[in-house]
């Protein structure tokens, strides 16, 4: 029987070469035979290209169950008229690209979302426009997948009526980039997804946090903008998070931080700029992160230390024109500071050697003050406060005693 | 009014404290530009001499001039001219003469350095503004305390005791106050404060501009709406007149009564 064989193996060679290289094209139009996307789909094979043309389309609960190319032309519009989820992919390898979905549904029991990927891999979502929304990209429980070159513009106002940009939860290996986020809750969200890189979005405007991490370990974010959030980015309850060269720009508020470290450990953050917010970075509770040349320029507060932090680095970060440098809640430091510059350096370097011959105290009296009686701020640069200020730099009776940068840097620091 | 305002403001341009004053301005903008090469920095750095030097040398300029022009004023009065005219004249020449002094002396450096082509104009302005309003309310302090102190010694001290008082003394007090009181909710209490001194008013004033992202972190919603919005703003430059307001029409009172 080994011909037999042989004929069965070519057989099954030939299908699956002709799913693959004699894949269809199916074209959905309001003048073609099939007018809607989930036609179109019930109509194709696996791996079809699925070209939508300019139009129209009002459709909900789509369901994508076998691995498809969805392709928009000239942005078609996807329009779930606010009754509920848009997209749903349940298969492996689908790409979307080049949708305009908008009028996602609000509910207060569900997540609907514009499209949700349900425990699948090896996707790509691109090129996609998502306004009015709720959630906008669900990647739920998959892997190994592409989130790039999407702009979210959502409408949020209140936090518990909002979703979130581009969500992830229990979902690993994923790059999101390019990415344009805008007025939803939390711009970007992780939950429980390891080895993600994000990379060059822009989140802005949303409610809560440009980005937000929860329970998640070893990702990477970089080159990202984040400006006039609630907070730029939440990194809470997660290890191992990099944070390089970002922009956290004007995050204003009563409760308003660039970066907000809680429960963070080992983590790196090097060369991000902190610009204009109320506070640059809020820690608690993180330990073992290393501070590498970053800039603070022009922050209410450059750095806010709440209790339990320890065998933090800071090295090589130029402080400039914040309001305070530095606030810590208790006199304990474990914490090391070292060859920074500090614009209100007032030093001297007599041996020429770069470094200030006396060391600087980051923390003053004043921030200690505001930290118990926050309506003092309204005394912030009165003369008198710069005497008690200097009282305090010469004797330390309720600042840490030993937080001091030793070497302080005479110049602003440039890499 | 005009003509003795004219002679006065004539009389201080040609005296050398004015000269000096400039000079002392001109300098410390220069060292502060060129030495710094940053114009955020030196614009907080100016800040600070602003709020505390503008008032001393108003003070001080004030109850010098009133003193020393005793025998000329005497003289004025023996013609048939109104008092307030007299007094008037006199106190808007020095208070013109040291805000010339202090708009030239800083500003010729600032727009030598290139300030109509940075974005700090406003910051600078501003700055300027509230520099004005102090010279103007603390000369005018300075000649009701003239007015009310015939001994010259006690007329000064008095004036630095006043200067002393406003500049750091109530500072101290004002936060001793809100550490006292700390458990109570202090947002207007703590705005009170600050209005009832010109020269804490010129500094939130300036806070504004230069440290807003600070003064939003503290959650108060009088704090927020004061800060907030264009209402701290107005407040503060209506307080500012109101403080201007108050001792000139003093001096105009007292000066009607007084006997010489």
């Amino acid at each position: 029987m080994p011909l037999k064989k042989h004929h069965i193996l070519s057989a099954i060679l030939i299908i699956v070469l002709s799913n693959t290289l004699f894949s269809q094209n199916i074209r959905v139009c309001k003048t073609c035979d099939i007018k809607t996307l989930q036609g179109g789909i019930n109509a194709a094979q696996e791996h079809d290209t699925i070209i939508i043309e300019k139009g129209t389309y009002k459709e909900i609960d789509v369901l994508v169950n076998k691995p498809l190319t969805i392709i928009g032309k000239d942005y078609p519009v996807i329009d779930g008229e606010m009754k509920g989820e848009i997209i749903t992919i349940t298969a492996d390898s689908v790409t979307v690209d080049g949708l305009f979905i908008k009028n996602v549904g609000t509910s207060y029991t569900s997540d609907y979302a514009a499209i949700r990927l349900k425990r699948v891999e090896n996707f790509v979502i691109k090129n996609l426009v998502l306004e009015k929304l709720f959630f906008g990209i669900y990647v739920e429980k998959s892997n190994n997948g592409k989130v790039f070159h999407n702009k979210i513009i959502g409408d949020a106002e209140e936090e518990y009526n909002s979703g979130n940009g581009i969500q992830l939860w229990y979902s690993n290996n994923i790059e999101i980039e390019h990415n344009f986020v805008q007025r939803v809750r939390d711009g970007i969200y992780l939950e429980f997804s390891d080895n993600c890189i994000i990379k060059n979005n822009v989140s802005s405007h949303n409610v809560r946090y440009g980005l937000h991490f929860m329970f998640s370990n070893d990702d990477i974010y970089q080159d990202n903008l984040f400006e006039k959030n609630g907070a730029g980015v939440a990194v809470m309850f997660s290890k191992k998070i990099k944070m390089y060269n970002n922009i956290f720009r004007e995050n204003w508020g009563t409760a308003s931080y660039g970066l907000l470290l809680k429960e963070i450990n080992d983590a790196e953050i090097m060369y991000n700029t902190f610009e204009e917010n109320t506070i640059g970075i809020n820690t608690e509770g993180s330990n073992r992160i290393k501070y590498i040349h970053n800039n603070f320029i022009n922050n209410g507060w450059a750095i806010k230390v709440l209790g339990a932090c320890y065998t933090n680095t800071f090295t090589g970060n130029n402080f400039l024109y914040n309001s305070f440098d530095m606030a810590y809640n208790s006199k304990v430091n474990d914490n090391e500071f070292d060859g920074n510059y500090w614009s209100e350096y007032t030093g001297y370097d007599l041996d020429k050697n770069g470094f200030g011959d006396v060391p600087y105290r980051p923390v003053k009296l004043f921030s200690y003050i505001v930290n118990r009686t926050p309506e003092t701020i309204i005394l912030l640069r009165s003369l008198f406060i710069d005497i008690i200020d200097f009282s305090e730099k010469v004797s330390p009776v309720f600042t840490p005693d030993n937080l001091l940068d030793n070497n302080p840097k005479i110049k602003r620091i440039t890499w | 009014m005009f003509k003795i305002l004219k002679y006065s403001f004539f009389d201080l341009m040609r005296s050398r404290w004015s000269y000096v004053y400039f000079a002392f301005y001109l300098l410390l903008g220069i060292v502060l530009l060129f030495l710094n090469n940053d114009l955020s920095k030196a614009v907080i750095t100016l800040m600070n001499v602003i709020i505390i030097l503008v008032p001393l040398i108003g003070t001080i300029f004030g109850v010098m001039y009133y003193y020393n022009s005793k025998e000329f004023t005497e003289l004025l009065l023996a013609q048939p001219l109104k008092r307030s005219s007299i007094f008037l004249g006199q106190y808007l020449g020095v208070a013109i003469s040291l805000s010339m002094s202090l708009i030239l002396g800083l500003g010729i450096p600032f727009v030598f350095y290139g300030l109509f082509m940075s974005n700090a104009i406003w910051d600078f302005s501003l700055l300027l503004i509230t520099g004005v309003f102090l010279t103007l309310i603390f000369t005018a302090l300075a000649f009701n305390i003239a007015l009310s102190n015939e001994n010259k010694i006690k007329g000064f001290g008095y004036a630095i005791l006043m200067w002393l008082f406003l500049a750091v003394i109530y500072d101290g007090l004002f936060l001793m106050s809100l550490l006292f009181f700390e458990d109570y909710p202090l947002d207007k209490l703590s705005l009170i404060g600050t209005v009832l001194n010109p020269v804490d008013l010129s500094r939130t004033l300036i806070l504004l501009k230069l440290d807003i992202s600070a003064l939003l972190g503290y959650t108060g919603a009088v704090f927020k709406q004061f800060f907030g919005t264009n209402f701290g703003l107005i407040v503060s430059f209506t307080m500012l007149i109101v403080w201007v307001a108050l001792p000139v029409l003093r001096i105009a009172k007292k000066s009607k009564k007084k006997d010489f």
